[in-house]
């Protein structure tokens, strides 16, 4: 029983570092343009399928799954820089309802554009074959691939810290976050920081889809459930805070996958009872404070 | 240096700035001087780019950059340093520094070192956030952030406002030492006092024009201009 409540732990960590990519990329969207990003779970989608696409490219080999892994997130990027430049940035002085609204309005042309180009069927990406196998965590399997996807969540984690703590431009985005125009009047060009943080957030849906591509299967409606449960990491990890939201995708990867043993029916539902929890009990998230 | 020809600006439909017109030559200083509310700062910001609806032209070493936002403005080696000082609270005295540093051709050469060594107050308290700094630390704060982005044009909003005797002094003396060094600077001030301690040129500014101009000398025997546009 301790072993299935360990490995059930770990699949819940996997889980959690394919939420912390996506919604780390929600996060600072959220922490440093105030734009609730309602297509950021379309781009995970998108570079689901363009994932698929490409590893079905190279037949299933390492590299078409290497290739998917740098060629999708970057194909996102752009695209996601395309959205912030020729829309978000129109709109910028305006009510947030305005941009919510344009975000939500992406979601649904590339839901139908997704259809348009893949179909509405079901798609599955096979492991790559390096990473097929299991290792044996106290005499049970655990996939290969799990670990892959652990390992890069921590190395996401660490290199968005040192970014933002450790460099000139991480000071300028939480600068920009207090005093855009005075920000401004120093001589940074904010509107190109804003397009460069979109495209960063965008990288990290793509990133977080192309990693979660041999998980499961893709289908049209995995962006409706990665958006959701982003927003909640955002909401308990604190908006714009990158630890945070490793924290809250931590939480509920573990709780969803440790629900799923008590009450299979009820996972989803603990979500957002902690979600209910922060905002009563502590409404700027857990560590809401500075990006 | 700078030279603003019938420069006009607005707060939607209410005019604040009536066609201003100076120029200020390189390594001088001008002060616009004036009563609260009549235009002082609304004519700097104009001049920085961030009054959305303005009019006239402004160059900058004969380039037009009345049309540029403000973060082109300063890259062209304009610094601002704003009334209400507008430190970024979060970030320490030094982060904030960082946030300001730019390299920039034929502007002052300053570093972290020369704010340190100009305001000590600030290396002292290098580690604090800025919103723990007292009013006279956190406009140090702001004047020598944006000498790290090397202006060669200073534009000083009321820097002296609302301190103590003895930090205005401390602030005077950074701002003569500027001078010396050749930085060429348009303040905005309220006080006379302070004015014609650092100004070669004062415009005396009411109801959003100037409305007199003079040395500090010939201000000073110009009584009837000083109590019509200065006295409470």
């Amino acid at each position: 029983m301790t072993i299935d409540i360990l490995i059930q732990l770990l699949s819940g960590v996997s889980r959690g570092m394919i939420l912390f990519v996506v919604a780390s990329g929600l996060t600072l969207i959220f922490g440093v343009l105030r734009i609730p990003n309602f297509c950021h779970g379309s781009l995970y989608m998108l570079s689901a399928f363009a994932t698929y696409s490409i590893t079905t490219v190279f037949g299933g080999s390492n590299l078409g799954f290497l290739a998917s892994l740098i060629v999708a997130p970057l194909v996102v990027m752009a695209f996601g820089a395309a959205i912030e430049f020729f829309l978000l940035r129109r709109i910028s002085n305006r009510e947030h309802l305005y941009q919510l609204i344009v975000t939500f309005a992406i979601t649904l042309i590339v839901a139908d554009g997704i259809k348009l180009i893949w179909g509405g069927s079901y798609r599955s990406v096979s492991y790559p074959p390096m990473l097929e196998g299991s290792l044996s965590v106290l005499g049970r399997p655990f996939p290969q691939y799990y670990v892959l996807v652990i390992a890069a969540g921590i190395v996401i984690a660490a290199l968005l810290a040192l970014i933002i703590e450790r460099t000139r431009f991480g000071r300028v985005l939480s600068a920009a976050v207090i005093d855009p125009e005075m920000v401004g009047a120093l001589g940074v060009n904010v509107p190109r920081l804003y397009t460069t943080v979109f495209a960063l957030g965008a990288w990290l849906a793509g990133f977080g889809g192309a990693l979660a591509a041999p998980i499961g299967s893709i289908s049209l409606g995995i962006d409706n459930s990665i958006i959701i449960e982003s927003f909640a990491v955002v909401i308990i990890g604190g908006s714009g805070s990158i630890v945070g939201a490793f924290a809250a995708a931590l939480i509920i990867g573990i709780v969803q996958a440790l629900g799923i043993m008590v009450a299979p029916r009820l996972a989803i539902g603990f979500i957002f009872i902690a979600l209910c929890a922060v905002l009563l009990l502590r409404p700027q998230g857990l560590l809401g404070r500075r990006v | 240096m700078l030279k603003c020809d019938r420069l006009t600006a607005y707060y939607d439909a209410a005019r604040i700035l009536f066609d201003v017109s100076f120029e200020l030559d390189a390594n001088r200083s001008a002060c616009l001087l004036g009563r609260n509310g009549v235009g002082k700062t609304t004519c700097l910001r104009a001049i920085m780019g961030l009054m959305a609806k303005r009019s006239g032209a402004v160059s900058l070493e004969g380039q037009p950059i009345q049309t540029l936002p403000a973060f082109r403005i300063a890259q062209l080696g304009v610094g601002y340093v704003p009334e209400d000082r507008r430190i970024f609270p979060d970030l320490t005295v030094e982060e904030n520094l960082q946030v300001g540093e730019r390299r920039n051709e034929g502007g002052i050469s300053w570093t972290l070192e020369r704010s340190y060594a100009m305001f000590p107050a600030l290396h002292e308290f290098r580690l604090r956030q800025g919103g723990y700094l007292s009013g006279g630390q956190q406009q140090m704060l702001t004047i020598a952030r944006t000498l790290m982005g090397q202006p060669k044009l200073l534009l000083i909003d009321e820097p002296t406002e609302g301190l103590s005797p003895l930090i205005v002094e401390t602030l005077v003396e950074a701002i003569l030492e500027l001078k010396r060094e050749g930085l060429t600077m348009l303040l905005a001030a309220q006080d006379m006092q302070f004015a014609s301690q650092v100004a070669d040129q004062i415009y005396l500014m009411n109801r959003g024009a100037i409305v007199y101009s003079g040395t500090p000398d010939s201000l000073k025997h110009d009584t009837d201009a000083v109590t019509a546009n200065l006295a409470v």
